[in-house]
């Protein structure tokens, strides 16, 4: 399956080269980074996402209140979240699920984790 | 007794020796009779016995070509078992190789990352930050400061941390305590055991002494992991061994071009001032 389109939220340059860096590997995603949750919901309005994969603890805007934006956008109702975050408490994780994202995935990571969350949720 | 008296007694004696005579030859005749139809009877049961013989040979013919397939199918099956235990053991040898592959490629993603990412900038302060988002996201280390060496001083001054204050950490004398042995010897030093690790200032879990060749420069110091951090990898040593050497380039080069930009900025200035 090609032709994915997966934004990728994230402040830390080094974090963001790293997801995309895993990301590419799976052939025909297209990735578009942005820098925090402003920057993401700009990108996600102009644009159609298939995948979001975002931090939460990011300036301007976290990624908690990110993915609550972007469940009441009835463009992104059903489009996959992921979280990648150095929050590894389970309240924190619950939230983040309650709010919609799909998956939790606490740092420091492995490629593969991305990788194989990715092909989980999107069936590719 | 008269003749005719006597005649009379021969003719029935001879009458009684004809009948039993004709018995005779009637029994005779019934012997041979019987022993025709044994005879028969033996010889249909010969054939009989020979025709149940010639099944039962060729009965044992076919079970012995049967067992012998069956025989070479339990072989086969036996070559086939051992074939397929063969290709599993490869298959599980292989997962284990990709598992393996990937463990690698894994850390050398890291490690490119983070070289690349220290050598992006001259800026001492975006270094600095880089330094912090190393240890965070790809160690997973909570508190943690950057400590640099005054070469006047021969002191080690805190100039970045995360997840505690600059401010509260102290400055360490180089060869003093655990963070000070560590930079003269110019060694990582691991705290043997995590386990009821309260924070210590003078006593942190890891130092890693950022060094050009033999030259220490300064020292990471670590207090604690994530809560999802329980241990080290062997990718977390691979980025301590990668952050000593590049950390400590990437530093000294953007000290080194700051300087310079303010010496050049100071020069301009004269310069200017001269000149109008």
């Amino acid at each position: 399956m090609t032709g994915y389109k997966v934004l990728v939220v994230e402040d830390s340059p080094t974090m963001r080269q790293l997801i995309v860096f895993a990301l590419k590997r799976i052939r025909g995603f297209q990735i578009v980074e942005a820098n925090d949750g402003v920057d993401g919901l700009k990108k996600l309005s102009a644009d159609k996402f298939d995948l979001i994969v975002t931090d939460i603890n990011m300036p301007i805007m976290d990624g908690l209140k990110l993915v609550s934006m972007v469940r009441n956008d009835p463009n992104y109702k059903e489009t996959p979240i992921i979280i990648i975050t150095t929050e590894g408490a389970t309240e924190d994780r619950e939230r983040a699920l309650a709010l919609g994202a799909n998956e939790y995935i606490t740092k420091p990571i492995q490629t593969m984790q991305i990788l194989e969350t990715v092909k989980k949720l999107m069936n590719v | 007794m008269s003749h005719s008296d006597e005649e009379k007694d021969t003719a029935s004696r001879a009458d009684d020796f004809l009948q039993m005579f004709k018995k005779g030859a009637e029994f005779t005749q019934d012997l041979l009779k019987e022993n025709e139809r044994l005879r028969f009877r033996i010889v249909k049961l010969e054939e009989a016995l020979k025709d149940k013989g010639h099944e039962v040979s060729s009965e044992s013919v076919d079970t012995v070509e049967l067992m012998r397939k069956i025989e070479a199918l339990e072989l086969e099956k036996e070559e086939i078992l051992g074939r397929i235990k063969t290709v599993e053991e490869e298959n599980q040898s292989f997962a284990n190789r990709y598992i393996e592959i990937e463990e690698e490629n894994n850390m050398l993603a890291n490690l490119y990352i983070a070289s690349y990412q220290l050598h992006s900038t001259l800026d001492f302060k975006e270094v600095l930050q880089i330094i912090l988002e190393i240890v965070i996201n790809l160690i997973g280390a909570e508190e943690f400061g950057v400590l640099l060496l005054d070469e006047k001083t021969n002191q080690l001054e805190p100039v970045a941390s995360e997840g505690l204050e600059t401010s509260e950490m102290p400055s360490i004398a180089v060869g003093k305590g655990i963070i000070g042995e560590s930079v003269k010897n110019g060694e990582n030093y691991f705290i043997e055991t995590m386990e009821g690790y309260q924070r210590d200032f003078e006593k942190p879990i890891v130092c890693i002494p950022l060094k050009i060749k033999e030259h220490v420069i300064g020292v990471i110091v670590i207090y604690k992991l994530l809560i999802q951090k329980d241990q080290f990898t062997n990718v977390d040593y691979e980025l301590f061994t990668l952050l000593a050497g590049h950390a400590a380039t990437a530093v000294f080069s953007s000290r080194l071009y700051s300087d310079s930009e303010r010496k050049l900025s100071t020069i301009q200035g004269f310069i200017d001032l001269l000149t109008k």
